[in-house]
């Protein structure tokens, strides 16, 4: 095989200015709706004593589930020896270290207290999850960026048996990270929507499938700003294969978990809440995350054709799973928290505390802001590592 | 070493000695009160409460209004974001129509959910059995709300105004009831108790679990009592009687 080579983003087009400009714009609005919620409290967000994670948590977790599974392209190249992927296993490293910081930062900048931030770091408690996730999140950068060293690295990346063992770390890392990602919802006995050992491999699941799509639309979005084609025809199959394997995968996760609730009569009534009168929870699952995250994007690539055909495919449907996956836990994290509480089961109840009712969650304008943002901050994380260093393939000469 | 020396160093030395070897005696020693407000806390004791939902009035809200009286919080008129450390809930059987109102508050669980998943721990409990939010190192995760399962907690959605000193609040951070554990510290009783028995029916038992000679240990034995969410095996410190 050809030695590999790698290439800076080194010319940019206007339109890619374009888009930077405008990612700048975001993250400044979102910097600014976050100081907003600092200043005024979270009064001025949607969320409430009833629904306590909004907007941000569903951008920040999508981000971070999106983050483990960006890392897919370098593990199938490194772990399971795929060598057609090689080329794409830095921009994969890379992606997957922008999208853990757009998604930690919303995390961050939603805290009552953000400016507390060093707290969590001196104060652990381990039984919390939330405390083991700082080490796995800083562990993620940290080893990722090893790995992209070992790849980079002239020497070291002479060293097989290195990039292996690197290879191999980085892979059991995401899958604990991302096991715990969600078993933050997992753990949660409280709610039943939650309190479910699935969640984690549902998770991990949907990282795949979300990673993918990332890393697919960077590809295809920096194959148009270097003006050659860094996905050949052969990776636009293997690529839209893996989508769909990963889409169903995460149907099935989804399938086992809302089966598993409804057998049990206790649990009976969040699964009606969520599956067929929740209103906006319900359009959020059925159409949102069934038809125009999953079976529309796969008819999209079953469909493909081939050529042109399918590298617009490959796009259309990477964005709707995607937009699918942000639906997913749209209705993951709200629709979960919205189902009342059961304190007395059998028992109607009322409160002045909204005991018994289906919470209200309209997300705030500082809330899509500081969400969206964070997609800008990983994006402008990644073009500019690959403004600096050499992640991107260089594409083959026709015709060698 | 000279005699004034000497003389320093075994004062010195008898005073470390008796802070170390006895310092319950030697707090004793500035009277009950003062032993009672700087004694630490022990695991001897567990602080509970017992509430009869019989004697508890449709309508009666004086616990609920000690409790704001006693700790701060009140109606800004935000119902959805406005902290309530302490809410009747209304109870209807669906088979029979029949309902009954109970006090909810924070339950003071012997495992708590909150404290478990709280990342910095902020969230913690005392040895005498109070959960408690640590104020300075909350960081306003909010995971200790999503983890409670009597929707005990409430975090502050805008500035605070007119605090009370007994119980400091904060913006960007949870709050729930601390049992008044400063009245406690004082050998008092919570504000809601306190309240209930004055003018109210009666219904609140406060006491210490662990001394089996106090009321409420009495009381627990001497008829049946429940906690909420039992099946989830936190041991509520709060338990109910005809829930």
């Amino acid at each position: 095989m050809a030695k590999l080579k790698f290439r800076t983003l080194d010319q940019q087009s206007p339109s890619f200015w374009g888009l930077i400009v405008l990612h700048l714009v975001v993250v400044a609005t979102g910097l600014g709706a976050a100081l907003y919620m600092e200043e005024h409290g979270h009064i001025v967000t949607g969320m409430s004593n009833q629904v306590v994670w909004g907007l941000p948590h569903v951008f920040a977790v999508f981000l971070i589930v999106s983050a483990s599974g960006a890392l897919n392209v370098a593990s199938v190249s490194s772990v399971f020896n795929r060598l057609a992927y090689k080329p794409y296993a830095r921009l994969s490293g890379i992606l997957a270290i922008a999208l853990l910081l757009g998604g930690l930062a919303v995390l961050v900048l939603d805290l009552g207290r953000p400016e507390r931030l060093i707290v969590a770091v001196i104060n652990n408690n381990f039984k919390s999850i939330f405390a083991w996730n700082i080490y796995l999140y800083t562990g993620f950068i940290a080893i990722v960026g090893a790995y992209l060293f070992v790849m980079m690295d002239r020497r070291a990346s002479q060293s097989a048996p290195t990039m292996k063992a690197m290879g191999w770390v980085a892979f059991a890392w995401r899958l604990i990270l991302t096991t715990g990602t969600g078993s933050i919802f997992g753990f949660l006995i409280a709610r039943e929507a939650y309190d479910a050992a699935i969640m984690a491999p549902l998770f991990i699941s949907s990282s795949f499938l979300y990673g993918l799509a990332f890393t697919v639309l960077v590809l295809l979005m920096m194959s148009r700003e270097t003006l050659s084609d860094l996905m050949p025809e052969e990776m636009v199959e293997k690529f839209s294969g893996l989508l769909m394997i990963f889409a169903f995968t995460t149907l099935y996760f989804t399938i086992v978990q809302h089966l598993t609730k409804l057998y049990a009569a206790a649990h009976v009534g969040v699964e009606t809440f969520l599956l067929r009168d929740g209103g906006v929870y319900t359009i959020a699952f059925w159409f949102g995350q069934i038809v125009i995250g999953t079976l529309a994007p796969v008819a999209v690539l079953f469909f493909r054709g081939s050529g042109f055909s399918a590298r617009s495919a490959l796009t259309l449907a990477s964005i709707l799973f995607l937009f699918g996956g942000l639906a997913q836990m749209y209705v993951i994290i709200i629709g979960g928290q919205v189902y009342p509480l059961k304190l007395f089961p059998g028992m109607d109840v009322s409160s002045s505390f909204f005991d018994g009712a289906v919470g209200s969650y309209v997300p705030s304008a500082p809330e899509v802001l500081l969400g969206v943002s964070g997609i800008s901050i990983a994006m402008l994380i990644a073009a500019l590592a690959m403004r600096l260093l050499p992640f991107l393939p260089q594409a083959e000469p026709k015709g060698s | 070493m000279s005699a004034a020396d000497r003389r320093t160093f075994l004062k010195s030395a008898v005073g470390l000695g008796a802070t170390t070897l006895a310092p319950g005696i030697t707090l004793y020693a500035f009277g009950p009160a003062a032993s009672a407000e700087t004694a630490p806390v022990s695991a001897a004791k567990r602080w509970a409460l017992l509430i009869d939902i019989n004697k508890c009035p449709s309508g009666c809200d004086l616990c609920v209004s000690a409790c704001r009286k006693e700790n701060g919080w009140k109606s800004t008129g935000h119902a959805a974001t406005d902290a309530q450390w302490i809410r009747k809930v209304t109870l209807r059987d669906p088979e029979t129509g029949k309902t009954r109102e109970a006090p909810v508050m924070c339950q003071h669980c012997a495992n708590p959910a909150c404290v478990d998943v709280c990342p910095t721990g902020a969230s913690f409990k005392r040895a005498d059995g109070i959960v408690l939010v640590d104020k300075h190192i909350c960081i306003g995760c909010r995971y200790c709300m999503m983890a409670c399962p009597y929707k005990a907690r409430s975090f502050v959605h805008e500035e605070l105004t007119d605090q009370k000193t007994n119980a400091p609040r904060g913006k960007g951070t949870v709050e729930s009831c601390t049992f008044c554990v400063d009245r406690i510290d004082a050998g008092r009783i919570p504000a809601c108790v306190e309240a209930c028995a004055a003018e109210g029916g009666a219904a609140m038992t406060f006491g210490d679990l662990n001394d089996p000679k106090s009321d409420i240990s009495k009381a627990v034995s001497a008829a049946a009592s429940s906690q909420i969410r039992a099946d989830l095996g936190l041991d509520p410190g709060v338990r109910y009687r005809n829930l």
